[in-house]
């Protein structure tokens, strides 16, 4: 079986229509004065699902999460979770919780009653609350930190207190606003998928807010993407990075070569097209694909270009340049090719070998070359 | 080893040990010096000729009262006027219970008009510290605005408005809201206006700078966890800003128990202030020894308050806030 991307994904409610939405926001305006931070947007996700809000700063993302937990109204629209309109209901009876990007600890309670606090609201049984607070201790692993206050702990250990914090009252869905963005990059990496895992085994609904594409890609099952209070996309990972359906995912969502140019011919299976500089392209046809004389841009990710210094044999699509820059990064090395037609082309190959026959330096003559299927034909 | 890599560092390094020695050390040494010489001459020193004076007796003379420590008789003479000095002005404070009641009433008044000053300033600094950042400084100079005009002009100009014919009974007389002017000038209410009006910016500034700092998100993830905003305040905002709390009423109690201004122009004769009580011994009766020993007992009877705001200072910086 065929699939983009190089995962199966079985928790796939999205692809069901039958699947009840568990949060859905329908309409969803919100305006700050003159400044729109949400607009007309609607969204569903669903349960168990973990969800990522990704864009950069100022596109309404975080907003949108503030909606959700309660500090915001929205100006219009409505949001319902677990089909109950959320409208009017303040931020402590919602059965939400967020992990603050500041971690937002209280300093002046050690790291057990931080953690016991929303339970204490909730009006828990003492035993209760003892024995719940030990349990979050023992996921994020600081037992023996029960006593220190959040000053005393180092921030990977905060962003853990924080994080138990706002599952401990097992909540219907945990918000997870940046939850990251103060570790560093090993950390983050790690913790990525600690947080995967915390998901799985406390089978909550997970919405994260995130301006770190890499973070979305690996912890989330679906990504919305933002931009100016509108939401761009909403896929798996693997559709947002393979199948873009727009200019701005493309070009958001890791690196792209885009040609630009007109589609000169369409049969049943095939679209040819001619760049704006005369260079020809071959790709297969993808669901809506455009007519023919319509003003389009290939997009093709890096390494789906293959870069050699001969003309490939048996290649659809090839074209000559000259080798501009190349930067050797370890795991890949990418070029940067400029075709004769003047386009530049970025290629990355994977370092599969530790050695390289008739490797290309600096102004070498090089083709790149491509599979038909390796790019998607998007509208300009 | 060591003199080898000095000298070998240049022509400088041959006067860099003695610098070095002297350098650091004694120039920080000579930094604090100087305020401890500031204190030294105009605390201490001043303390202790107040503190020799209360142990001395009253006499018609200039300067009132006995002995005159000098050196006119000589060293002899210097020892011997020693001799003479007694605690008698202190037995004679618990003699009469007029000092007692003073201090008693002093402490109380501070007390209460302190806490009124909480009360009237916590929702001032609250408002200030939530207010946007680009009114913020506007709303610190309003603050600190009334200094700008003398203590005294401002606590006369409260005469003008509490005593009978005053602004205040004018206002409500004509809205009818009573039919006798209050008598609230020369009451004991005049002083807790006077002290709660005069000290507001010394309980607000302190207050407003813990409030201030205070990350707004707590309060967010408070009400996240299913804390209602009055609960919060009290679970959160308020064990927060402690440290400015006890600040703000420190330097409003430390001042008002000796205060003397408000309760002579406010208070009238019949209320009883120990600075009050104070001024009349030394004018008045011009008995300087037994006003000597009563600021000298006001003086350690602060001593405890100001201890107190040191030690949560410097609990306060051990948590690193």
């Amino acid at each position: 079986m065929k699939s983009l991307g190089s995962i199966r994904r079985d928790f796939a409610p999205w692809n069901d229509p039958n699947a009840k939405p568990y949060i859905q926001f329908d309409n969803v305006t919100k305006k700050f004065g003159d400044f729109t931070a949400v607009n007309n947007l609607s969204l569903t996700i669903f349960e168990r699902e973990f969800f990522a809000l990704l864009g950069a700063s100022g596109c309404g993302k975080s907003t949108l999460l503030r909606m959700l937990a309660g500090f915001e109204e929205p100006t219009s629209g409505r949001i319902l979770l677990d089909g109950q309109d959320l409208r009017g209901i303040p931020p402590y009876r919602r059965p939400v919780n967020m992990m603050f990007q500041s971690y937002a600890l209280f300093p002046h309670m050690t790291v057990e009653k931080n953690i016991a606090f929303g339970l204490k609201q909730e009006g828990m049984p003492k035993p209760d609350i003892e024995k719940r607070v030990a349990e979050m201790l023992k996921l994020v692993k600081l037992e023996q930190f029960a006593k220190r206050k959040p000053h005393q702990l180092s921030g990977g250990q905060r962003q853990r207190v924080a994080l138990a914090r706002s599952v401990a009252k097992r909540p219907k869905v945990l918000l997870l606003d940046e939850p990251l963005g103060a570790l560093d990059k090993k950390l983050r990496e790690e913790t990525q998928f600690e947080l995967m895992d915390l998901q799985q085994e406390l089978g909550l609904t997970f919405v994260v807010v995130t301006h770190d594409q890499e973070e979305a890609m690996t912890m989330a099952d679906r990504i919305a993407i933002m931009d100016k209070g509108e939401v761009m996309q909403v896929a798996t990972p693997a559709e947002v990075y393979e199948a873009p359906a727009s200019r701005f995912v493309a070009h958001f969502v890791g690196n792209v070569n885009m040609f630009e140019g007109k589609v000169a011919e369409r049969s049943d299976k095939t679209t040819r097209i001619t760049g704006a500089t005369g260079a020809e392209i071959v790709v297969d046809n993808t669901g809506n694909a455009p007519a023919t004389g319509a003003d389009i841009v290939f997009a093709i990710r890096p390494e789906k270009i293959k870069v050699s210094s001969r003309k490939p044999a048996d290649s659809v699509n090839a074209l000559e340049g000259e080798v501009y820059d190349v930067a050797y990064l370890g795991d890949m090395t990418v070029y940067h090719i400029r075709l004769d037609d003047g386009q530049m082309v970025r290629a990355s190959a994977l370092n599969a070998a530790r050695v390289t026959e008739d490797p290309l330096t600096w102004n070498d003559r090089a083709w790149v070359s491509f599979r038909p299927d390796a790019g998607v034909v998007l509208a300009r | 080893m060591s003199n080898i890599a000095i000298s070998d560092a240049g022509p400088s390094a041959a006067a860099k040990p003695f610098l070095a020695r002297l350098g650091a050390g004694f120039v920080n040494r000579l930094v604090i010096f100087v305020p401890y010489l500031w204190l030294l001459f105009f605390f201490l020193v001043p303390f202790i000729i107040v503190f020799k004076i209360s142990l001395s007796q009253t006499a018609i003379a200039m300067p009132p009262y006995t002995p005159v420590l000098d050196f006119r008789d000589g060293i002899s003479g210097f020892f011997a006027g020693f001799r003479e000095l007694s605690f008698d002005n202190y037995t004679w404070l618990t003699q009469d219970a007029l000092y007692f009641n003073a201090y008693v009433t002093s402490v109380v008044i501070a007390a209460i008009s302190t806490v009124l000053t909480l009360i009237v300033g916590y929702p001032i600094a609250y408002g200030m510290a939530r207010a946007p950042a680009t009114i913020r400084p506007t709303l610190l100079m309003l603050v600190i605005l009334p200094f700008w005009t003398s203590f005294l002009i401002r606590v006369y100009a409260w005469i003008g408005i509490l005593k009978p014919e005053g602004l205040l009974n004018q206002l409500l007389l004509s809205l009818h809201i009573i039919n006798q002017p209050l008598v609230i000038l020369n009451t004991y209410t005049a002083i807790f206006i006077g002290i709660v009006y005069s000290y507001l910016p010394f309980m607000v500034l302190p207050l407003y700078s813990s409030l201030e700092k205070m990350d707004y998100s707590l309060i967010e993830a408070a009400k996240d966890l299913g804390c209602p905003p009055t609960s919060a305040f009290w679970k959160i905002t308020f064990p927060l800003s402690l440290p400015g709390v006890i600040a703000g009423c420190l330097l409003v109690f430390i001042p008002a128990v000796g205060e003397f201004v408000i309760p002579d122009l406010l208070g009238g004769s019949q209320t009883l202030m120990i600075g009050k009580t104070l001024w009349n011994e030394f004018f008045a009766n011009r008995d300087w020894p037994v006003s000597s020993a009563v600021a000298v007992i006001l003086l350690l009877l602060l001593t405890i308050p100001i201890m107190l705001f040191q030690q949560a200072q410097a609990r306060a910086q051990e948590q690193g806030k």
